[in-house]
């Protein structure tokens, strides 16, 4: 029943390099995660229905989407955007829904809606019958509850047989097989039993097999619906677009699909480059820790080489496009993805390995017992009804519900902690990961920088650098406010104030000249740290402040990989930053295995590594250069700070700033699996004692439908608690 | 007997009204955003 029925969501969604176009016929569909009153519904539908071309806007608080019509115009998607954020909402494009998928969602629910209908009824029937109904009304009854039963099983039971008949065609028995034989055969023997006006039919339990397990069915479903709604809700690195400087100098907000080699982009300060590209004018810091692990800003000038993503710090930047759309370093990289989700070798599904030995055994069971009566002078009719009682009281319900339930609770208790689950199936490969590995910047560390001369510096000096950083948003300089702000200093008022790209700041600091920048800006002899990792502050008068940096591990780091250690794990730290601070990071973490400067080729190459030795591999990446890394991963996690094709390769999402997240998703992940197992064998062991009571000829119908709904409340109990508790 | 000619009709009926309301509810978006429909009533549309 946990079939791949339902495609994989995974590295289908979200294609950056997807062409988005103010189509006046598709819906504009944005995700807002800042909505989360009904006050924002009202005032943001007001804001959006306000603009002209636009013919209806929805707000959708649960999934916390809008939806808007158009009703033609010209109007883009950036304009309404720019409406949002005057009335204060961040918004994100997001992929438009597929048709296909909402209706099938609908399609689940209605079936499940008619299965429960008639297992009500059938059943209320039934009790009537069990309770001594005779001859001429017994009949009368039966009758009744074939006419619900075979149409409701007919459209319940659809989704079991198509995917049972699939398995089959592929040459394999999935859990759908036995499934949809208890269901035909339980119909067709009670059709043929009522007929002749016998006392046993078994149609309340055919239909509230289908009910119970449409109900596993639509929880696996809503678990993967609800994870990615909320994972598309986080945003996109890629731009949609970008400001291009024509030729006659004027600019032009262009879509990304028509951007063109050639094309002078300009970026303002927090845009995102759209397309590989060459600096031609101006100079300022880029922030590359996305697209290569690079952890401090990169000072560029013209000539400089950017590729597709890059962050820009400073306004002022031109770039020449060289290589855009699918030539970009960006879409190598998906290519490189896509390549490398083909090499991985499919873990079977708990599910279907119980389904394999399962599938054969009941039906072989079934047979034996058809067999022997026959031998022992039973009627052909009498030996039938035993076997259909077998076939349904082995009840394949218990394990139908024993996986789906048990992932979709965990799946809710991790969405609750803030980490999303985009597949129940990566839980039970998170459940058997012996590595784990790291990418350093933005993973291990926060992506901030901090201070790492704190002690030398003294509060006045402090407090007037601050005061001139309060007016960049430089990392440096939010570094030096933070920690101002940190020891409760107040900044002196600032005046001419100018920024230079890649320079620093320089103005008035309670009427004297100061600045705060790289060495060579302030005058002041180089030291020797290297480029981003230190600035100056100096004034007229000769008061001076040097201020070192580095990028801050996050705070639980270092227990979460001691944690690791001690459970067994081997964690393991592959980065694309530079090898000397890699090494820093990772042994003072602790780590089994570390390397630094790698390209994303590399860090594939290492995975699969571990992996043909027989390791099973976490990795746990954000930029751009791991994607490919977390494609190849057995199983993959990524921050929500991370890029969008580091979030679409990974199989796990945690947002907030502890990196406790991946160790307490494995250890869900690990109880997940016992409950599964546990599951399993309750299932077993239940079928251990109703089998041979089945199989002699002492069940009835009213004992198969004790049995089945008491072994799936069983199992559901027993998934339930996974529902919160400690780790 | 002849009252559970009566009955029956009667619950079944009863049942299946239950089961199109449901599935006219379905079918017409009201379960696409629950927590929004609880805010919005609280909300006076401007007409």
């Amino acid at each position: 029943m946990t079939d791949a029925a339902i495609p994989m969501m995974s590295g289908q969604e979200s294609r950056p390099e997807a062409r988005r176009t103010p189509a006046q016929d598709a819906p504009l569909r944005l995700a807002i995660p800042g909505m989360n009153c009904g006050g924002c519904v009202a005032s943001i539908e007001a804001a959006v229905r306000a603009l002209p071309g636009v013919a209806d806007a929805k707000a959708n608080l649960t999934r916390k989407t809008l939806t808007a019509e158009w009703t033609g115009g010209d109007l883009g998607e950036a304009a309404v955007i720019a409406a949002l954020a005057d009335v204060g909402f961040d918004a994100f494009p997001m992929d438009a829904v597929d048709p296909d998928d909402d209706a099938e969602r609908r399609d689940l629910v209605m079936r499940m809606a008619v299965a429960g209908f008639a297992s009500a009824n059938v059943m209320l029937l039934s009790v009537s019958v069990w309770s001594g109904a005779e001859a001429a009304t017994r009949d009368l009854l039966h009758w009744i509850s074939a006419m619900i039963a075979v149409p409701a099983a007919a459209f319940a039971g659809r989704p079991f047989f198509a995917s049972a008949l699939n398995g089959l065609r592929a040459g394999r028995l999935n859990m759908d097989a036995p499934i949809s034989v208890a269901v035909i055969l339980a119909v067709g023997v009670s059709i043929a039993e009522v007929w002749q006006g016998g006392e046993d039919a078994y149609f309340d339990a055919a239909v509230m097999l289908l009910f119970l397990l449409l109900i596993g069915r639509w929880l696996d479903r809503t678990m993967r619906d609800r994870a990615r709604s909320a994972a598309q809700a986080l945003g996109r690195m890629v731009p949609s677009g970008a400001w291009v400087l024509g030729t006659d100098g004027a600019r032009e907000y262009r879509d990304i699909a028509d951007i063109r080699p050639g094309d002078a982009v300009q970026l303002s300060a927090g845009d995102r480059l759209p397309a590989d590209g060459i600096v031609r004018a101006g100079k300022g810091t880029v922030d590359a820790a996305l697209v290569t692990g690079e952890s401090h800003p990169v000072i560029v000038s013209p000539g400089s080489r950017l590729d597709a993503g890059i962050l820009s710090l400073d306004a002022g930047l031109t770039v020449e496009a060289t290589r855009t759309g699918e030539d970009t370093s960006l879409a190598e990289i998906m290519r490189l993805c896509a390549a490398a989700e083909d090499r991985k070798s499919r873990l079977t599904r708990l599910a279907d390995q119980a389904a394999r030995i399962y599938a054969p055994a009941v039906h072989l069971i079934a047979l034996v017992t058809f067999i022997g009566w026959l031998a022992v002078g039973a009627s052909a009719r009498d030996a039938l009804l035993v076997a259909v009682a077998v076939l349904i009281v082995t009840c394949p319900c218990a394990l139908g519900l024993a996986v789906p339930m048990a992932q979709a609770v965990a799946s809710g208790t991790l969405f609750r902690r803030g980490i999303l689950l985009k597949d129940g199936a990566a839980l039970e490969r998170l459940a058997k990961v012996d590595r784990v590995v790291f990418d350093k910047t933005g993973v291990l560390t926060g992506g901030a920088l901090s201070i790492t001369n704190v002690e030398a510096l003294d509060n006045a000096a402090l407090r007037r650098a601050m005061s001139l950083a309060l007016h960049s948003t430089h990392p440096l300089a939010k570094a030096i406010a933070d920690l101002g702000q940190a020891r409760a200093l107040e900044g002196f008022t600032a005046s001419d104030i100018v920024e230079t790209a890649g320079e620093g700041l320089a103005g008035a600091i309670a009427g004297k000249q100061a600045r705060l920048g790289s060495a060579a800006w302030c005058g002041v002899p180089d030291t020797g740290v290297q480029t981003g990792l230190a600035c100056w502050y100096v004034e007229e008068d000769g008061l001076r402040a040097e201020f070192r940096f580095e990028d801050s591990l996050r705070v639980d780091a270092g227990a979460v990989v001691r944690g690791m250690t001690e459970a067994g794990l081997r964690p393991s730290l592959l980065s694309g930053d530079r090898s000397d601070a890699v090494t820093r990071v990772g042994s003072s973490l602790g780590m089994a295995e570390i390397a630094g400067a790698l390209r994303p080729e590399d860090k594939i190459a290492r995975v699969e590594a571990w992996q043909a030795s027989g390791e099973s591999v976490l990795m746990v990446g954000d930029g751009i250069n791991d994607a490919p890394a977390l494609s190849a991963a057995t199983v993959s996690m990524a921050p929500s700070s991370g890029s969008d094709i580091g979030r679409t390769a990974s199989d796990l999402v945690f947002t907030g700033e502890r990196l406790g997240a991946v160790t307490e998703a494995w250890h869900l992940a690990r109880r997940t699996r016992r409950v599964i197992l546990q599951n399993f064998a309750l299932a077993a062991g239940y079928n251990a004692i109703a089998i041979p009571i089945a199989a002699l000829g002492y069940a009835g119908p009213l004992v198969a439908a004790i049995a089945m709904s008491s072994s799936s409340l069983l199992v559901t109990l027993n998934a339930l608690r996974l529902n919160g508790g400690a780790s | 007997m002849t009252n559970l000619l009566l009955l029956i009709p009667a619950a079944l009926f009863l049942g299946l009204l239950g089961l199109a309301a449901f599935l006219w509810s379905l079918r017409s978006n009201q379960y696409d955003d629950l927590d929004g429909e609880a805010e919005r009533i609280l909300h006076e549309e401007p007409l």
